[in-house]
């Protein structure tokens, strides 16, 4: 499995995601910068979280004018897998391969702790070593991780069963305590919480581990 | 106002200036002086004490002096640690002033070639109640984790205190630990003549401009006006000049390199070239500016945020060039070493400053202050009247020192990295060092009530209390950095507890093996005359050498049994329950014997790594009951049943004796615990049993988990969410 890591100037969890990759995913994955204009020929990309560009102007905006994001919507299209966590969540909504956006939480505070969070789908690439509506234990750290969007297009991804995850106790306003988002073709998915932080449970969780074994298995398939 | 006074030079500092120039000095090199002199940089009122501290053991790589102390953790790594204040830009601006105090001290670490693995902080505030507690205490917050959050260092362990004390001067000490190779370590001594001085980061501005000398004087109304000295950090670019700083730290091109702190470039470069007994010239219209027309004096006295200076290899300049490009951070060679040991400033054609070194270091004031021992504090009221125990256990758990800080810690991410091993609410903060079974322990420590009734005891106290908590956590504790925040030290009466703090200190470092390998002093925190508690904060790194213990430790289970080691609590006086019910308190600390807590802190630290045990925490504020609701009922959610003999059951459940643990045994294990410490003679008590829920002493004292929580969890909320 090919797997390719963007970094921003501003990026803190890459080498994070790079490790959980490398021990899950029995990959080493590139690690890219966001001035290269082509991502090299990757099953799975990865958009890691952190402070791209300080959060400066809005979280993510920035980051969504690279000259690296016409390859990766590009990519998109094509279905290559992407998974953005954290600020890459927000990245992906500032490129539109997301709908909606991701507001100050609404505590207007930062909020780091492992929460618990409810799978709600288990046939994509990304979750299918979960049980259906699972409720696994993940951190989250994040001060923009409120999801909001207008009611008309809440509707359409709700009835597209595009909601990847919801918090079980809401954390930062979120609506309909949305915690993670595929696009319409599955392809993409946007997550708050952080699952390269929960892959060894001496650290506080492993349930981490599962993102990373359902897309062994679906590469293996 | 005369312009030696307005820089904080005073007649006898102005005529000895005088005398070293034999000239009239210019107004950039008055400003030279009165920051290199102030209290912040010169320790002129502490230098003469410090060189007592205990600062040597074979753990020890670098004492204090250097940018940060380093310590060796075998393999090949060491660890380097700082802690340091930033308590009266705090005050004056608290987002900014907390957040450059959290990117100062990471600078400190990056700076001797460690990438930092963790961040920690000492907080105090005035009352909870007191009307600018909660714009200080949010702001404060918000700065700490608005730096180290971005940067991507975690928070993981910490310490708030609240007190009257500190109305009108807060405090913020804030620690950075970080790791290293032990043959890529990096100094700041300076060398090689005619070797480029470069200057990295980011653009310098007129902020800050006499920060140093803000930080060296004490607090009126007027404080707010002093707003413009408080610098503006940017994590952001901090992020960037760490990775090229560890990128360039592998190249081989630099040979010394020091951090823009207090008192900026004129500081950075006056250090270097004193450590190298070199002069050094710089040529300020190659410094990068933010904004147009700073004149030289601006220049040398910004204190802008996230940059260094560094003496390069000639031939390795090239490089570093394109690495800084790379982060894009600025680049810009300004200056060069030479011969002269004069610091030479030139800037549009003229000579703006030209000092010989020593002036601004080695001969710079030092003073032997005056010392009084304050009179003796009041007799201890002898007697806590009788009241409810649930109340006062409900009370204390209630009480600001003692409650909850969860508000506070849950805005800082403590599990970036991915290697925190105990993201919540611990003695002591434990980080994995990456790709190993190693892992680092950390802990910031002071009892301010006891240092300030007692400055000797309570700095004894601090230090042992710090080793406890690392004890605690499994770790051999092995050195030690410190915050020594004191008021007005020309008031002799604070001088003295200054001098019984070092001397307490040294005597408790010595005994435990847990030297002092670097730190810093803040005076004058006094607003309109009146001086905080002291507060000499001291923050503790241990070694976990192999972790795979910690699998089963931490997890008492139901049916465990219950064993305080150490004496039964009798010490009331000075303590948190006096504090809580009256207000204040009396009478003096508990006295540290150091000999008996080395050895009930290593009979302790073999339980844990022997798997012995299945849960340890430390007695400290609050005594006895407390450290049990907070280990069984807060921390692991069951619950205890507990009997204690009827007689000064108040003592034995708030008692603040020193050198004791609580822990909790498996009924598989109590034989061997129990031999093991008879054989080493350490006093222990069998308390009780842990069972499901709700706290029961004496079957006749009952408290649910749900008023237990309450308690504790509900003060700090309730104020700062309404």
């Amino acid at each position: 499995m090919d797997v390719t890591i963007i970094s921003f100037p501003g990026t803190n969890c890459d080498v994070d995601t790079a490790n959980a990759v490398s021990r899950k995913l029995n990959t080493i994955p590139k690690i890219i910068s966001c001035k290269e204009k082509e991502i090299p020929k990757s099953d799975l990309i990865i958009i890691p979280g952190g402070f791209s560009y300080g959060d400066y102007l809005r979280s993510g905006a920035i980051a969504a004018r690279e000259p690296v994001m016409l390859d990766l919507v590009n990519k998109a299209k094509n279905g290559v897998y992407i998974l953005g966590i954290c600020n890459g969540f927000q990245i992906l909504t500032e490129v539109n391969l997301l709908p909606g956006v991701l507001l100050k939480n609404n505590s207007l505070k930062f909020i780091s702790k492992t929460i618990k969070i409810k799978i709600i789908r288990n046939d994509t690439f990304f979750t299918s070593s979960f049980a259906k509506n699972e409720t696994v234990s993940i951190p989250v750290a994040h001060h923009d991780g409120n999801f909001f969007i207008e009611k008309k297009a809440l509707m359409e991804i709700e009835d597209n069963q595009q909601i990847a995850m919801r918090y079980v106790d809401p954390i930062n306003g979120s609506l309909n305590d949305i915690a993670g988002l595929y696009n319409q073709k599955f392809n993409v998915l946007g997550l708050m919480p952080h699952p390269e932080r929960a892959i060894d449970i001496r650290t506080g969780s492993d349930d981490g581990i599962k993102f990373f074994e359902s897309m062994l298995n679906f590469a293996n398939i | 106002m005369d312009i030696y006074k307005k820089h904080g030079i005073d007649e006898k500092e102005k005529k000895l200036l005088l005398d070293y120039m034999e000239r009239d000095p210019s107004n950039t090199e008055i400003g030279i002086f009165s920051v290199m002199w102030s209290e912040h940089c010169s320790y002129k009122s502490s230098r003469y004490w410090l060189k007592n501290l205990h600062t040597e053991g074979k753990q020890v790589i670098q004492g204090p002096g250097e940018n940060a102390g380093v310590i060796d953790i075998g393999d090949g790594q060491v660890v380097v640690f700082k802690m340091e204040s930033h308590n009266h830009p705090s005050f004056i601006e608290p987002y900014q002033g907390a957040a450059t105090g959290v990117g100062g001290i990471m600078r400190d670490i990056f700076t001797m070639g460690a990438r930092p693995i963790a961040l920690l902080n000492s907080i105090r505030f005035g009352e909870l109640n007191h009307p600018r507690t909660k714009y200080l205490l949010s702001g404060v917050v918000a700065g700490i984790g608005g730096y180290g959050n971005c940067v991507g260092i975690p928070t993981v362990s910490g310490e708030t205190g609240f007190d009257s004390s500190y109305n009108g001067n807060n405090l913020v000490n804030a620690m950075c630990v970080g790791v290293a190779k032990s043959d890529k370590i990096f100094y700041s001594k300076a060398s090689g003549i005619g070797n480029p001085v470069v200057y990295v980061g980011a653009k310098t501005g007129r902020d800050g401009i006499h920060g140093a000398t803000m930080a060296s004087g004490e607090f009126d109304e007027d404080s707010e006006k002093n707003r413009p000295t408080v610098q503006v950090g940017d994590p952001y670019a901090e992020k960037l000049l760490l990775e090229a700083c560890l990128e360039l730290m592998q190249k081989d091109a630099i040979i010394s390199i020091q951090d823009m702190g207090a008192a900026g470039l004129t500081s950075s470069s006056v250090e270097m070239a004193d450590k190298g007994q070199v002069g050094i010239e710089l040529h300020l219209d190659e410094i990068p500016i933010r904004q147009k027309n700073l004149s030289a004096y601006e220049i040398m006295l910004s204190e802008s945020q996230e940059r260094m200076l560094m003496v390069l290899t000639p031939e390795k300049t090239e490089v570093a060039k394109n690495v800084f490009k790379k982060w894009g951070v600025d680049f810009a060679i300004v200056g060069k070493i030479t011969d002269t040991k004069n610091i030479k400033v030139i800037h549009q054609g003229n000579i703006e400053a030209d000092i010989p070194i020593r002036y601004l270091t080695d001969n710079a004031p030092i003073y032997e202050r005056k010392t009084i021992k304050k009179s003796k504090s009041v007799e201890y009221r002898d007697k806590i009247f009788d009241a409810d125990t649930k109340e006062f256990i409900l009370k204390v758990l209630n009480s600001a020192n003692i409650c909850s800080k969860k508000w506070i810690w849950e805005q800082y991410d403590r599990t970036i990295m991915a290697n925190t091993l105990n993201s919540s609410g611990c003695d002591a903060g434990i980080v994995r060092i990456n790709d190993t079974n190693k892992a680092i322990s950390m802990s910031c420590d002071v009892n301010p009530r006891y240092c300030e009734t007692n400055a000797k005891i309570g700095a004894i106290q601090a230090v042992a209390e710090c080793w406890r908590n690392i004890i605690s956590s499994g770790a051999k504790p092995l050195a030690i950095t410190n915050c020594l925040n004191f008021g007005n030290p020309e008031k002799p009466e604070i001088m003295s507890d200054f001098v019984d703090t070092i001397k307490g200190i040294t005597e408790a470092s010595i005994v435990l093996d847990y030297p002092v390998v670097s730190g810093n002093v803040s005076l004058y925190n006094e607003t309109n005359g009146s001086a905080i508690k002291n507060t000499p904060t001291i923050g503790g790194v241990g070694l976990i050498e192999n972790i795979d213990f910690l699998d089963d430790f931490g997890d008492p289970k139901i049916g465990d049994e219950i064993v305080l080691i150490g004496k039964i609590g009798e010490h009331l006086a000075c303590s948190t329950l006096e504090e809580v019910i009256y207000g204040e308190t009396t009478g003096e600390p508990p006295a540290v014997n150091l000999n008996l807590e080395k050895n009930i802190g290593k009979a302790v630290l073999s339980l844990i790594q022997d798997n012995m045990i299945t849960d340890c925490h430390d007695i400290s504020d609050g005594g006895l009951i407390i450290s049990i609701c907070e280990m069984i009922m807060l921390k692991s959610k069951l619950g205890a049943k507990i009997s204690v003999s009827n007689k000064n059951i108040i003592n034995q459940l708030f008692g603040e004796d020193q050198s004791r643990y609580v822990v909790t045994v498996s009924q598989n294990n109590r034989y061997n615990l129990f031999s093991r410490l008879e054989k080493l003679e350490i006093e222990n008590y069998i308390l009780g049993k842990v069972t499901p829920k709700e706290l029961k002493i004496n079957n006749n004292i009952t408290i649910s988990m749900d008023e237990l929580t309450n308690a504790y969890e509900s003060l700090i909320p309730s104020i700062m969410c309404n």
